[in-house]
């Protein structure tokens, strides 16, 4: 037989094993319970839905509750029975918190559900076997219980070279691992088989603690001519430990916050693997295993095959509880495991073990002392950490430090509060040290998002504002240009009465127009001045331009004033003349806006804006200085009816203009921002929108 | 029914402070029966004076400080502090220079700076050198070996009495720093305080608490590293300093290694958890450290031994040595190091 090469722990302890207590004895089979209790979460992941409803009928291994969620676990019936209710109801967990659970009143029958067995699983392919484990609802059973069918389905670049099935089972007391590899070790070598077919690794190897004598010779002779290694693997906790297992197996050390697939290594569980076993071979999904009934307090300790949702006191009291001599009660081991203080928790897939130890077996901790740095808990730390620092700075609540130390790379195996002389229990520290920076980090990630949405509103509402902006500015050239038609339908009307009188009032308007311009024009300069843009300077050059060309309007309209006859023309081309200079104001208040933001971007689509304006100022002063001194009646009549339509078309074009100028520049903020694709592709058509419409203008 | 709720780890070591601190006395006993040997009843009035006055003054302060006094009195730190208090100091000592010295070593080496685990210094090794440095005739008054009036020695160290002559004698590392004409051979074979290698009560005196030391070592009281570095520091410096056995020298590695408090120092002061380094790499720098500066001071220092103030000097350096020897944690490329860490 081929020897697998082992590397050292670092650190660990060896507490009393107290496992003799156990396996003593074959694996019994506890009696069917009245009442199962099956909690719709007994895996690492998201919670399942229930399929059923009170009053169903439900057979044994039939699927009651399952997720569409990949890291989930199905739930079956473990036994046949009636859906009796579905609600919170105890669960095995530190925190004795209820939690949504089918319960079945058994028939006693035990009727099982038609099961589809696959005989000869190397004539399946990888994903028919990875569905039917998923189907079987299984997870890891020795301890966190993760999905297995996500640890078998590793990323498309982390191949597995490595199967590692962990039966070290260092915990002291616990025998299920132990008793399992006696009694299954047929199983179990099926489904190594079977994980084999489906991850093709180049080595698998076989750990089993050097204090379980009996179960490596089982699995040793098992193993018949499959080239697996069989490794005995020195006792010492925590070797059982992933990270650990792989240390001592390969010399490894699996990355900081990264997964034993990075090193294309996997492990798992035998029971685990027993359960794969019947799920593809025997077709039975995962409703029952072995758990560990030990302890002190009960009469009969031994290994028992039981029913997942099997209340913990009817296995007690199977394995013969004394209750008065019960101090605690502790699912799991004497280093990891958590106590219950409710005997009505069911038994759920991860359940290992149940002890119900004496006072005398574990004594009531005794009072904390101050640390005397002896420095124990460093020297056994598997993780190589310096737990009394780390404690030091749990105490002072100093995060900072306590991310330097490293303090998530803590297992919590406990070795470190085990050999502590002064009784500190540091695991606690750790724990509620790890709790509080999570729940910090939470309160962060919380703010921030907050902070996100506050910016985003502000941005919104900016933008909100810039649309009403535009459209104030659309209203009031509207207006400007229906109150031109009214006065000039006015100015008809009063044309026949009184002419030279109208004239003068005119005249004087287009003064205030001019110097308004002129004003305009001035403030435009200062701000160059001050934010000196190229955008800017062309955009003054206009400015100039414009107030120039008002100035000779005036000048044209002050010559053609005296001469009485055409007034009404020249009332006409003064109203427009009206709405170049309150254009160019308007393109003032624009320009000083947009300064105010500095946004270059922004600038560009506003200047393009300006020059628009611009050209239709120098259009109408062009046409007024052409018209005024010269043949009124023709151009006057040309004009009127011309320019309605001209007007409307060229509103129809700006609007259109604004918008794609706003479609853009809300797009490129967005893209500044990061927003997220859906709303920049939102924004995209809405761009496209816009722009399509102005080609059609055009 | 209630069921009790605790979390992991259920179970517990044996291990506790108190255990310590006993097997730490229990090291020591070989130590004793040695000095008593030597010394008559000397050393055990030392240890009973220092004991009681180093309980006398944890109780007082403990009680001052409003913690509860039973708890803290019982786990046995304060006696170990007195009982190497007793045994670094020279048998007889008057009763008021134990006083002194306990109780600058309970109250300001170790209360003041909250008690035990909390203190920077060696609380022995600080009220030693105290009345080292206040009482030089007092702490120079080592008594020669088998020469004892013991009616003589508990009115000195009761009543202030004058010892009779004869009674006190200068120590071999005494002798050695002193002597300027004397060759090591002349030296040895004209003061009967020498013996085979070193002193002729030290040698013996070392030799004993070396086996306690052992004896700790092998029930895992702490690793070997800090007495071991000092040991081979102290063996390395005196070899490449051993200028032969000329007026001038130094005296031999195993001189140094069996003189004074160099075992006592090795195996039950640098070894105190409280105020040494706590890693394993700093802890072999800890004892490098300490072996090194007991030679310069014996070599070319102002004082005779030097276990004590290199003792002191390395506890201030211990914070410092512990920032620098992190060790790296599983799965992390490199340690993070330095004072910067986790700022």
């Amino acid at each position: 037989m081929n020897i697998w090469p082992i590397h050292p722990l670092r650190g660990g302890v060896h507490p009393p094993e107290c496992k003799t207590l156990s396996n003593q004895q074959p694996i019994q089979t506890a009696p069917l319970a009245k009442q199962l209790i099956v909690p719709l979460l007994q895996h690492l992941g998201c919670s399942t839905q229930a399929l059923v409803s009170v009053g169903d009928d439900v057979l044994k291994g039939q699927l009651i509750a399952d997720s569409k969620h990949f890291i989930s676990a199905a739930v079956h019936a473990p036994s046949s029975g009636t859906v009796s209710f579905i609600g919170p109801q105890p669960y095995p967990h530190t925190s004795g918190q209820l939690l949504d659970a089918i319960v079945i009143d058994t028939d006693g029958l035990d009727r099982w559900c038609p099961l589809e067995p696959l005989a000869n699983f190397k004539e399946a392919t990888a994903a028919e076997l990875l569905e039917k484990i998923r189907q079987a609802g299984i997870s890891g059973l020795g301890g966190a219980g993760f999905p297995t069918v996500v640890k078998l389905s590793p990323k498309a670049d982390q191949s597995i070279k490595t199967l590692i099935i962990n039966g070290t089972e260092c915990e002291p007391y616990i025998t299920a691992d132990d008793v399992l590899m006696r009694e299954k070790a047929t199983q179990l070598m099926l489904g190594i088989d079977i994980l084999v077919h489906i991850l093709q690794p180049e080595n698998v190897l076989i750990a089993i603690e050097d204090n379980k004598p009996e179960a490596l010779a089982c699995v040793r002779s098992a193993l018949q001519q499959r080239n697996y290694y069989v490794v005995a693997v020195p006792t010492i906790y925590p070797s059982g430990g992933e990270r650990q297992l792989i240390q001592i197996l390969t010399g490894k050390e699996v990355p900081a916050a990264q997964l034993p697939a990075q090193l294309g290594i996997l492990c798992q569980n035998v029971g685990t693997v027993v359960a794969v076993h019947d799920a593809i071979i025997e077709g039975k999904p995962l409703i029952s295993r072995i758990t560990t009934l030990t302890g002190q307090a009960l009469r009969t300790p031994m290994n028992v095959e039981c029913l997942v949702g099997t209340p913990v006191l009817e296995l007690l009291e199977f394995a013969g509880l004394q209750q008065a001599k019960m101090s605690r009660l502790i699912a799991g081991g004497p280093m990891m495991g958590f106590t219950l203080n409710a005997l009505s928790a069911p038994i759920i897939k991860t359940s290992n073990c149940l002890l119900a130890a004496t006072a005398e077996e574990l004594p009531a901790p005794p009072p904390a002392m101050p640390c005397i740095r002896c420095g124990d808990c460093a020297e056994v730390c598997p993780a190589n950490l310096l737990p009394q620092q780390l404690h030091f700075y749990a105490l002072g609540d100093d995060h900072p430090q306590l991310q330097a130390h490293n303090l998530f790379d803590c297992i919590e195996c406990g070795a470190c509060a085990y050999v502590c002389p002064s009784s500190i229990p540091l695991v606690q520290y750790y724990r509620a040290a790890k709790a509080d920076i999570r729940e910090l980090e939470q309160k962060q990630v919380k703010s921030e998002h907050a902070k996100e949405r506050f910016e985003f509103r502000q941005e919104r509402l900016r933008l909100e504002e810039e649309r009403k902006e535009a459209e104030r500015q659309a209203r009031a050239e509207r207006l400007a240009k229906t109150k031109a038609d009214q006065a000039k339908k006015a100015a008809q009307a009063e044309a026949a009465g009184q002419q030279a009188s109208t004239a003068d009032d005119d005249v004087k308007r287009l003064k205030i127009a001019a110097s308004m311009a002129q004003v305009a024009l001035r403030k435009a300069e200062k701000q160059l001045e001050t934010h000196n843009t190229e955008e800017l300077k062309s955009q003054i050059e206009q400015l100039r331009i414009t107030a120039e060309q008002a100035k000779q309007a005036l000048a044209a309209i002050n010559a053609a004033a005296p001469t009485p006859a055409p007034s009404k023309p020249v009332d006409d081309d003064l109203k427009r003349l009206k709405i170049a200079a309150s254009m160019a104001q308007v393109t003032l208040r624009k320009a000083e806006k947009q300064l105010a933001t500095h946004n270059t971007e922004e600038l560009q689509t506003q200047v393009e804006q300006l020059r628009v304006n611009a050209e239709q100022a120098k259009h109408a002063l062009d046409a007024a200085t052409a018209a005024a001194p010269t043949a009124v009646e023709a151009a006057g009549v040309t004009e009127k009816a011309a320019k309605p339509e001209l007007s409307a078309a060229e509103q129809a074009l700006k609007k259109a203009k604004i918008e794609v100028a706003m479609k853009r520049a809300a797009l490129r903020k967005a893209e500044r921002a990061e927003a997220d694709a859906e709303s920049l592709a939102a924004l995209q058509t809405e761009l496209t929108q816009a722009e399509q419409s102005l080609a059609e203008l055009n | 029914m209630t069921l009790p709720r605790i979390t992991s780890p259920h179970a517990k070591g044996a291990n506790r402070t108190q255990r310590v601190m006993l097997l730490v006395m229990a090291a020591a006993v070989p130590g004793i029966l040695v000095l008593s040997y030597f010394f008559g009843i000397g050393p055990l009035l030392n240890i009973t004076l220092a004991c009681s006055f180093a309980l006398l003054f944890e109780a007082a302060i403990l009680a001052l400080r409003q913690r509860p006094v039973a708890f803290f009195l019982k786990d046995g730190s304060v006696l170990v502090t007195g009982l190497l208090l007793a045994l670094a100091l020279p048998p007889y000592s008057p009763w008021w220079l134990i006083a002194v010295a306990s109780g600058f070593a309970v109250v300001f080496g170790k209360q003041l700076f909250g008690g035990l685990g909390q203190n920077p210094f060696n609380p022995a090794m600080l009220g030693y050198v105290v009345v080292l440095i206040s009482f030089p005739v007092e702490m120079t008054a080592w008594p020669a070996a088998h020469s004892i009036d013991v009616a003589a020695g508990l009115q000195y160290v009761f009543f202030g009495q004058a010892l009779p002559d004869g009674w006190s004698q200068a120590t071999v590392l005494d002798s050695l720093k002193t002597n300027s004409n004397l060759t090591l051979q002349e030296l040895w074979d004209s003061n009967p305080a020498f013996g085979l290698f070193a002193g002729y009560s030290s040698e013996w005196v070392n030799l004993s608490f070396l086996l306690g030391g052992l004896f700790l070592l092998r029930k895992k009281l702490f690793s070997w590293h800090a007495p071991v570095g000092m040991l081979a520091a102290l063996f390395i410096m005196s070899l490449v300093f051993w200028n032969g056995s000329g007026s001038d020298s130094h005296g031999s590695p195993l001189f140094h290694l069996l003189s004074g408090a160099t075992m006592l120092g090795a195996f039950f002061i640098v070894t105190d958890p409280v105020s040494s380094a706590t890693s394993v790499q700093g802890r072999l720098i800890f004892g490098v450290g300490v072996g090194i500066l007991v030679y310069i001071i014996r070599a070319w220092g102002g004082y005779p031994d030097g276990v004590a103030f290199a003792i002191l000097l390395m506890n201030l350096c211990a914070p410092t040595i512990d920032y620098f020897t992190r060790p790296r944690t599983y799965g992390h490329q490199t340690a993070k190091r330095g004072f910067k860490t986790g700022e």
